[in-house]
């Protein structure tokens, strides 16, 4: 959108974009792009959107799918389970990812090209093969990994599964499938502070925590706020891990442990569209709404200038 | 939204905005329908059946799994003139709903549907029969002949009928028997116990006798229909159309959920499922008897455990003292299906018959046969392969007419509310007999979810 506006006023700011060849050059840019976000972005949010507000019978009912899934006995369930799960994801995610690539900055510069690779190969398979490994690895009698199982006390893949060890689970999945590439991504965003800022800060006697929580910290929030963004919306729409678990275990996560899950149920089990739309309204309400709150009170798009 | 843009471009956008968001509360307080599914008619009994205007000689699409599509090429081969297209799918095995998915996009956009569908699902005879247009074709109304029909299993064909109509024919039988290891109960000197006294008896003194060894599990996802089916428990019993009945408070469950806990106890009766890594590697040589599907024979103690030959028998399913005669259940069994929307019914007709009772495919098929004839081939066929310690014949086909009929096949599987709401309980350190009340509202909230009464 940014990119549609900013050729739409240089082309105003030209005169007639008739005369200003590189205005139309723009159009021409973007219109592919556009064309795909309309089929596959704005048009299947606009036809959910109308799903979720009326009936098999193409009747509008208001607010009434909503109100029928909110009461739905999974709906507080797979919110709860979401909910957990996205405040251990988000926050191990921060954590964890800012310190791992502040430390690969600062301290083992050397050994830094190995790590940083290290860090992102596991996100280098493709998500539904990783989960697959996963698989294989949260076996006790399977895993290669067994004896930190058995560590815990669980000897069996029931017992790693218990419903209480599923968001950490998640956790786990989704950490060494997805924060590799962040840590990958927070690296380059460390190496854009300047580095006259950070000897500066040297000389003038801040300590390593010092200049990571006073300097280095500050100047990649835009980063961090990105992450949280897109980690939010990722983590709200769980599916392919309890799913592909779910399989593995023979069914014992519930078909309905997310809300994405409990969508899908609806739309292929109960042959319920409109059920299944008004719930991914829903994810689509609160991620925007996170969005929104993350990009207001970060500046996430404010430009330097300014 | 965006700080770069100038002032005007940022009212425009937050005009189309809000207009965009007043369209939708709108629309949203426009309310003139109801909301309810069941108000569309989608799960009341379906009109009469109309086929679509055939084509003689048409082209048929036929979905099959991995296993069944050799079968079906035999078909092909043996009826060169008929035009197939064969589709390899999950075959809905293992708990995937791929046909139901498709099925419920393809009556969304009004095509696309297969006119042969196998699933190894025997849940699946019952959405394929519900909504306005079935999808599901009745085969007993003129598509396949009452003779061949009657040729089945008693029983057989429950999964399939609705409303007293027949909508599916029967791929395979998954009858329970007692699986036991005769080497291993000779040598302990026990005897195969007839009932589930005796069986209970028998699994107390195995715990003191020889710790370690097994006489069943129950963290499969299909253990109620192994030991809850077998004690004739109402877990759902489909009464009409859309009524159930779940009452799992019924004594003839308490006694199930008191014996297995009673044996979980002494550690005769393991919490695992046998096909997970943990019990193949350390108890699968430890396995003394197992109440199981007919399948188990050859997938679980040949092909999985690798149990050699002449050591594994099959006796009758066990019956409770106070009962006049032995029930039994059945995991699974695949199911064929016509499509209502098919425009040659004639060759699909053709297709499903010869798969479920021709002896040609059904004799060397890896399950069960449930049509009779097809059986008695297939039982000829296990002998000469000579890996039971005894002749599994009689013991199948008894039990073949011993299933249960009332447990019926609901829209929901009653393997997926077990294995996520029973066994983590087990695992947990709770008893079944603890568990069945939270068992009972699972399925009791699933059904209700679907559409069905329950009382």
């Amino acid at each position: 959108m940014t990119t549609h506006l900013a050729t739409e006023r240089s082309g105003r700011r030209g005169g007639r974009s008739a005369r200003n060849p590189v205005g139309r050059a723009g159009y021409v840019f973007v219109s592919g792009y556009v064309l795909f976000l309309l089929a596959f972005g704005v048009l299947p949010t606009g036809y959910a959107v109308w799903l979720a507000l009326s009936n098999s019978r193409n009747q509008l009912v208001g607010i009434g799918n909503f109100t029928r899934t909110f009461t739905d006995y999974r709906f507080g369930p797979a919110f709860l389970h979401i909910g957990l799960y996205l405040v251990i994801w988000l926050a191990s995610l921060m954590i964890l990812v800012v310190l791992l690539s502040l430390m690969l900055h600062g301290r083992m510069r050397r050994a830094s090209t190995t790590l940083r690779f290290l860090f992102y190969l596991p996100g280098a398979l493709a998500g539904v093969a990783s989960v697959l490994l996963f698989l294989i690895l949260l076996d006790p009698a399977a895993s290669p990994v067994g004896w930190l199982l058995k560590g815990f006390g669980w000897n069996t893949l029931a017992q790693v599964n218990a419903p209480g060890h599923l968001p950490v689970l998640f956790t786990v999945i989704a950490f060494w499938t997805g924060a590799g590439g962040w840590i990958v991504v927070m690296y380059g965003a460390l190496n854009s502070i300047p580095d006259e800022v950070l000897e500066a800060a040297r000389i003038d006697g801040a300590s390593t925590l010092q200049i990571a929580l006073r300097i280095q910290i500050p100047m990649i929030t835009k980063w961090i706020a990105y992450m949280l963004i897109l980690a939010f919306a990722a983590g709200t729409q769980l599916f392919v891990e309890p799913q592909l678990v779910s399989l593995a275990s023979w069914g014992m996560i519930p078909d309905s442990w997310s809300p994405n899950q409990l969508s899908y149920q609806y739309a292929f089990q109960a042959g319920d569209f409109n059920g299944a739309a008004a719930l991914s309204v829903d994810l689509l309400v609160l991620g925007l709404a996170c969005a929104a709150l993350v990009v207001f009170r970060t500046g996430l798009f404010d430009r330097d200038e300014r | 939204m965006n700080s770069d843009v100038p002032v005007t471009s940022r009212r425009q956008v937050r005009r189309v905005a809000g207009a965009a968001m007043g369209a939708v509360s709108l629309l949203a307080l426009a309310a003139c329908g109801s909301a309810d599914p069941a108000a569309a008619g989608a799960s009341s009994s379906p009109a009469t059946f109309k086929p679509v205007k055939q084509e003689e000689g048409s082209q048929i699409t036929v979905w099959a799994d991995a296993a069944r599509v050799p079968g079906v090429q035999a078909y092909q081969k043996a009826h060169p003139d008929v035009k197939i297209k064969i589709v390899t799918y999950s075959g809905d095995a293992n708990g995937a709903n791929d046909l139901q998915t498709k099925v419920r996009l393809f009556d969304r956009t009004g095509s696309g549907w297969p006119d042969v569908a196998f699933s190894a699902n025997v849940n699946d005879g019952s959405w394929t029969t519900q909504g306005k247009t079935p999808f599901a074709a009745p085969v007993d109304k003129g598509l396949i002949p009452r003779s061949t029909l009657n040729g089945f299993a008693y029983g057989a064909l429950n999964p399939c009928k609705f409303n007293g109509t027949t909508y599916c024919l029967r791929n395979d039988l998954a009858q329970n028997v007692l699986w036991y290891n005769k080497k291993l109960l000779d040598k302990f000197g026990y005897s195969v116990p007839t009932t589930w006294e005796e069986y209970e008896a028998l699994g107390k003194k195995v715990a003191k006798e020889h710790p370690g060894y097994l006489v069943g599990t129950a963290g499969d996802a299909w253990s109620p229909e192994v030991y809850f089916w077998a004690s004739q428990c109402p877990a759902s019993t489909v009464t009409d159309g859309n009524k159930v009945k779940v009452d799992l408070q019924d004594a003839k469950c308490a006694r199930m959920a008191k014996l297995l806990d009673g044996l979980i106890a002494k550690g005769s009766v393991s919490k695992d499922t046998v096909f997970s890594a943990g019990f193949i590697k350390n108890q699968a040589s430890k396995v003394l008897m197992l109440p199981g599907p007919s399948w188990y024979g050859q997938v679980l103690f040949n092909s999985t455990f690798k149990i050699p030959k002449g050591q594994i028998a099959a006796a009758s399913p066990l019956k409770f003292q106070g009962d006049a005669k032995n029930y039994t259940g059945n995991v699974g069994g695949g199911l064929w299906f016509v499509s209502s929307h098919s425009k040659n019914l004639k060759a699909s007709a053709d297709l499903v018959t010869w798969m479920t009772t021709s002896n040609e495919y059904q004799a060397t098929a890896g399950t069960y046969p449930a049509y009779k004839e097809a059986a008695v081939a297939w039982l000829a066929g296990q002998k000469k392969t000579g890996y039971f310690a005894q002749d599994v014949s009689p013991v199948f086909q008894d039990a073949a007419e011993l299933i249960w009929p009332g447990w019926s096949a609901t829209q929901y599987s009653q393997e997926a509310i077990y294995s996520s709401t029973v066994v983590p309980a087990l695992n947990s350190g709770k008893t079944l007999t603890d568990t069945l009340g939270t068992w009972q509202t699972a399925i009791t909230d699933k059904a209700k979810s679907l559409g069905y009464t329950v009382n």
